[in-house]
């Protein structure tokens, strides 16, 4: 079960879709990381990622890992973003069947699951086809 | 630092082994290895373990298992990786053995994934990617590397019966290892018509979940032939990592970690892919068996399925890959796997792998996977003249 502070603790990347840009070289750490991947640097700025992109890769996913029992199926993807920042996110708001690589989607809140009986609803930002 | 060498290998049969708990299974292999040579002493135990903490409610494995196989007071800790804990328990045991810190030491692997409940297994083998940012949106490790295969496929424009094939390859091994979980042959068809589990990896692509425990005895080299006939020299060992978080990799078909993790090993070694008689490979998912095998630098990237087809990895061909079946047929005791590698190239390079055996093999690899290709530890091993 999830703790509330690290729920929120983790509430600027979930539901603001914020990362870290490198001042030095540019890159865009999403995860944020302590240091640049590309370059090294710790000098990383709050970013705040596009809201759309294209569909990588995608699966259906038929086996859940617990909490997720009552989703199936569901979507999950990889969305190259427009600053070319790939994220994994899950696909909304279409049947699994419709979805194509290279889709274009856009950001929209959403619920993620129930944390059991006594838990709290985790929500986050999910994609759906562009409209 | 010395130069060290396997005495001696003890595996159990991978099955669910409802009777056996997690240090019955692993004292079971240990007493296999212990028996195989003329060890004099026991001064350490490293064993790989991922999932004891949630399946089993137990951590501090290290003297859990010291305590049952007897050799209570030696220096004893348990080394996570994911599913590469086995290989990264063998390289942890080879640098106290070549730094001079230990000289007999007992390593390997155990998982007892039976002893999950429901979702239990699944969400504890999940763990292995990133919880933040990828468990989070309710993927699991079958449908991370699903996105990977569905990739894969669109990328080189490859079928699932290419992948399907492979699994093929890997069951008609593995009906002959008396170690195997699932030693039985299928056809392309088994593949194809199994349930879909996360699209595009159906229920025959995936390796299945069993528990198990391999143990090797590692000493230094200039020592081996004092305690065994049979031994075999670790020549290269090393481990690498890549992003945790799939996405943040710039070329998603390609597992940096695998090619980093080789060419330091061989680079130890002294040696190149094509001097490679015969590979333990980690074909968790039959993608990552494909993926495995191009960033070993044993084909071209995108043309496993081409090379599979020449008969290139069966036996006879240029490199033998998964003559033990591999994690789909031998099965994949997650944090024991690495060690059954390494425990099964060793058995090659001394003659003692029986029906499964590979002819005149000098050279072996072992290459095992933590995560989506998160981590990788790659083992060069020798035969002993």
């Amino acid at each position: 079960m999830m703790s509330v502070p690290r729920y929120w603790r983790e509430l600027p990347e979930r539901s603001r879709f914020e990362g870290f840009r490198c001042t030095k070289c540019g890159t865009v750490s999403y995860p944020p990381r302590a240091k640049c991947l590309k370059c090294g640097s710790d000098s990383l700025i709050v970013y705040k990622l596009p809201e759309r992109g294209r569909v990588v890769t995608f699966t259906i996913v038929r086996s859940p890992p617990k909490g997720f029992e009552k989703m199936v199926p569901y979507v999950l993807g990889v969305v190259e973003l427009e600053d070319g920042t790939n994220v994994t996110v899950q696909i909304t708001d279409v049947e699994p069947e419709e979805v194509r690589i290279g889709m274009p989607v856009e950001a929209v809140f959403r619920k993620v699951c129930e944390d059991g009986d006594a838990g709290i609803i985790e929500y986050a930002l999910k994609f759906r086809p562009s409209i | 630092m010395r130069k060290v060498a396997i005495l001696s290998v003890g595996m159990t049969k991978v099955d669910k082994h409802w009777r056996s708990s997690l240090r019955e299974l692993f004292s079971e292999a240990a007493k296999r290895a212990m028996n195989g040579s003329n060890v004099p002493k026991i001064d350490a135990l490293i064993v790989g373990n991922m999932c004891a903490s949630d399946l089993s409610d137990q951590n501090n494995i290290g003297a859990l298992l010291a305590d049952h196989l007897g050799i209570v007071p030696s220096t004893a800790y348990r080394i996570e990786a994911a599913c590469a804990s086995g290989a990264a328990a063998v390289l942890a045991a080879y640098g106290a053995v070549s730094s001079g810190m230990h000289d007999f030491v007992i390593t390997g692997g155990v998982e007892k994934l039976t002893d999950g409940v429901g979702g239990n297994t699944t969400l504890s083998l999940g763990k292995a990617a990133d919880a933040e940012y990828e468990l989070f949106y309710g993927s699991s490790f079958v449908s991370l590397n699903a996105l990977l295969m569905n990739h894969y496929m669109n990328f080189y424009h490859v079928p699932r019966e290419t992948f399907a094939d492979l699994a093929v390859l890997m069951h008609k091994n593995g009906a002959r290892n008396p170690y195997a979980q699932l030693p039985f042959e299928i056809t392309r068809e088994t593949v194809l018509n199994s349930d879909m589990i996360s699209d595009p990896i159906s229920l025959y692509d995936c390796a299945p979940v069993g528990d198990g425990a391999a143990a090797l005895i590692l000493c230094p080299l200039d020592e081996a032939k004092k305690y065994s006939d049979t031994f075999v020299e670790i020549s290269g060992i090393a481990g690498a990592t890549d992003t945790i978080n799939l996405s943040s990799r710039s070329d998603l078909l390609t597992l940096r970690s695998i090619v980093v993790a080789a060419e330091k090993a061989y680079r130890m070694a002294g040696i190149t892919p094509a001097d490679i008689d015969v590979a333990e490979i980690h074909d968790t998912f039959t993608i990552t068996g494909a993926l495995s095998i191009e960033d070993l630098g044993l084909c071209e990237k995108g043309k496993f399925g081409k090379m599979l087809a020449s008969g290139a990895f069966s036996e006879g061909g240029k490199v033998v890959i998964n003559p033990s079946g591999g994690l789909k047929s031998r099965g994949h005791p997650v944090g024991a796997t690495g060690a059954y590698q390494i425990a099964e190239v060793a058995m090659q390079l001394s003659d003692k792998a029986g029906k499964w055996q590979v002819k005149d093999a000098e050279i072996g690899v072992a290459q095992n996977i933590g995560g989506s290709g998160s981590s990788t530890f790659v083992t060069v091993l020798r035969r002993s003249r």
